[in-house]
């Protein structure tokens, strides 16, 4: 196991940057997801981390030491990828033996060491079949035994669940976070499906077009997002956005945009004056039962999760979205009044949150 | 229903024409090859051989063709061997090239293959004149590997393109080198195309004419073709010695085919399918 620090990470691709100064830290044995729409320039860094692709500017550390000069094969770092890549013409015991080969280990260390793997996997009994043999469920298991096999320094996974169907990769999902926490291993896994981030990062950074835009564990990113577009991507639904204005009256805050106002009484702390956007997660907007709120909307339509359910509420031309409780039995074109916990309000100027230096600092000390 | 069966009967029907028609002049001489020399001029022609191997006998014995046929191995062998040695480090280059260029570069290997062989004849017979390789094997295998370079290259070039580039990421990760790589994932991969580029570079050295007519001149050194073509003397044309000739050169490579296809068949099923 080991600790991986990448410093200033550049990589362009004839004009188009790819990635841009790229500053990580990944502690030993912390399972960190880079997260980002596609493009974002995450399987690149993955690669470069990997080797197989050359950085153009920046550095990569293992535990400290530079091997920008080392080849994939001398990083002793195990690879996940996205369509298994499996070799066809090899048993599951070939393939997973592959990597131990190529490091020269005698016969009886690679036959311990598969039967190992194979049993913490629960694939024994696959050991003699090819992989068109085997389910996509199966080929999955392989190519992250493969990787296990080695007990390379650091396991670098690119979006290896998102060629399951769904209810697979709940289950293979908990059975990574399991295997990480038996193990202690260091992971990079890089994905696309924000709920995957959240339930398996220790820490999630979230790219966009080569840049990152912020670093923290789950909860904080889900709480304290960083900017308008992480507060958009992270957390399903998707955080509720408005523009408009922040304006003092008679010494109060009042948010105003062109559908509706909010006075801001209780935001966390006094906000600068000007154009902003505020927004507020499902979870924070409640509906008025036996008053008249100034949030007056009609019901436009109602998502059922189960567990879950949502509204969705037209105000002028703005629409909210509001997690209803079990007992309401909201109907589409229903006139309805919403309170916002004012104290569960996000503000963004020109994008970014506010008050983001001054959370920041506090979490330093916690 | 019934229109389903007729649809069957003819395409059955025309299947067997055609295997008549091609393989006719084929079994004609399979079964000249296996007469006595009574049979082989009797009126009215007999069909049935006796399976005699008189002429198979008189072909070793009095046209030794022993020669030729080691003569022919040792070339179409050799031009095999080289051709699937080249075109495998070029088509995995092309393979890994960005498409629109491999495409510029093979349709560029492919026109060198255009050339009528009477037009380049010359010049090769001249070249081979001045660095003095008239009369020898690598006289003839040269041009050989020439020749059935570029077809080798398309067929190993387009397999080779089919193969995901994770699998290699995969092996450089696993800590194999790039001609590991080659060797361990790509070749066994592609083995089907392999074989099918091997078997067609080893039927065009192994029944050339032209080429090994003009280069090889020296009667220890001819090869089959060659060889079976002057066993007609002045007066006579030994048309049994030449179909039994011909069936010894043939039945190798039909034998081959058959095994090959196998093989070809069982590296397609042995899951040369992405990962």
């Amino acid at each position: 196991m080991a600790s991986l620090e990448l410093r200033k990470i550049t990589k362009r691709f004839k004009d188009v940057v790819a990635l841009s100064q790229i500053d990580l830290l990944v502690e030993n044995g912390e399972f960190c997801v880079l997260l980002g729409p596609s493009g974002c320039g995450k399987s690149t860094l993955l690669q470069i981390v990997a080797g197989l692709v050359p950085q153009d500017e920046g550095s990569v550390l293992l535990d400290g030491e530079p091997v920008d000069h080392l080849s994939p094969r001398h990083r002793d770092v195990a690879m996940v990828f996205q369509n298994y890549a499996l070799y066809p013409h090899m048993t599951v015991e070939q393939n997973l033996a592959f990597g131990l080969r190529m490091r020269g280990e005698s016969k009886e260390f690679i036959k311990m060491r598969v039967l190992e793997t194979a049993r913490l996997l629960g694939m024994e009994g696959l050991l003699k079949r090819k992989p068109k043999e085997l389910s996509g469920g199966q080929r999955q298991r392989v190519a992250m035994g493969r990787a296990l096999v080695r007990k390379p320094k650091i396991f670098l996974l690119d979006e290896p669940l998102s060629n399951l169907d769904a209810q697979l990769r709940v289950s293979v999902r908990m059975e990574l976070k399991r295997l990480h926490r038996q193990l202690g291993s260091t992971i990079l896994y890089v994905t696309h499906d924000q709920a995957e981030a959240m339930s398996l990062g220790d820490k999630v950074v979230v790219m966009r077009e080569g840049r990152i835009h912020q670093v923290g564990t789950p909860e904080n990113i889900y709480e304290h997002p960083a900017d308008t577009f992480v507060a958009r991507f992270f957390g399903t639904p998707e955080m509720n956005l408005f523009k408009g204005r922040l304006v003092e009256v008679g010494g109060k805050q009042i948010f105003r945009s062109k559908d509706f106002s909010i006075d801001l009484e209780t935001t966390p702390s006094k906000a600068r004056s000007g154009s902003v956007e505020i927004g507020i997660r499902a979870e924070d907007i409640a509906i008025a039962n036996d008053f008249e709120s100034p949030l007056k909307g009609e019901v436009e339509m109602i998502s059922n999760l189960g567990s879950e359910r949502y509204a969705h509420v037209r105000i002028g031309s703005s629409t909210v979205t509001l997690r209803c409780s079990k007992k309401e039995s909201l109907k589409p074109g229903e006139i309805v009044y919403l309170v916002m916990d004012h104290s569960r309000l996000h503000i963004f100027y020109e994008g970014k949150r506010h008050e983001e230096v001054k959370k920041g600092a506090n979490e330093r000390k916690n | 229903m019934r229109s389903e069966s007729l649809k069957k009967a003819t395409i059955f029907c025309g299947v067997i024409l055609t295997a008549i028609f091609s393989l006719g002049p084929f079994l004609l001489f399979v079964s000249s090859a296996f007469k006595t020399q009574g049979q082989l001029t009797a009126i009215p022609p007999q069909w049935l051989p006796a399976f005699s191997l008189e002429f198979f006998a008189s072909a070793f014995k009095r046209y030794r063709i022993i020669g030729y046929l080691l003569n022919s191995t040792i070339v179409a062998g050799s031009t095999t061997l080289i051709t699937m040695f080249l075109g495998t480090l070029a088509g995995y280059a092309l393979a890994r090239l960005p498409r629109q260029l491999a495409q510029s570069i093979l349709i560029g290997i492919l026109a060198c293959s255009m050339f009528p062989q009477i037009s380049i004849a010359g010049p090769i017979w001249r070249f081979l004149r001045l660095v003095g390789w008239l009369n020898t094997y690598q006289g003839l295998i040269l041009p050989y590997v020439a020749l059935t370079l570029p077809l080798s290259v398309w067929i190993l070039t387009i397999f080779f393109q089919d193969i995901p580039r994770e699998l290699e990421s995969a092996a450089l990760v696993d800590g194999c080198t790039r001609f590991g790589i080659l060797g361990r994932i790509i070749l066994p991969i592609s083995l089907p195309g392999v074989f099918t580029a091997a078997i067609l570079s080893f039927i065009y050295a192994w029944n050339e004419f032209f080429l090994a007519l003009l280069i090889m001149t020296d009667p220890s050194m001819q090869t089959m073709p060659v060889g079976i073509a002057l066993f007609q003397g002045e007066h006579t044309i030994p048309w049994g010695e030449i179909a039994a000739a011909s069936f010894i050169t043939t039945a190798p490579l039909v034998f081959m085919v058959l095994l090959f296809q196998g093989r070809i068949i069982s590296g397609l099923s042995a899951g040369a399918v992405k990962g």
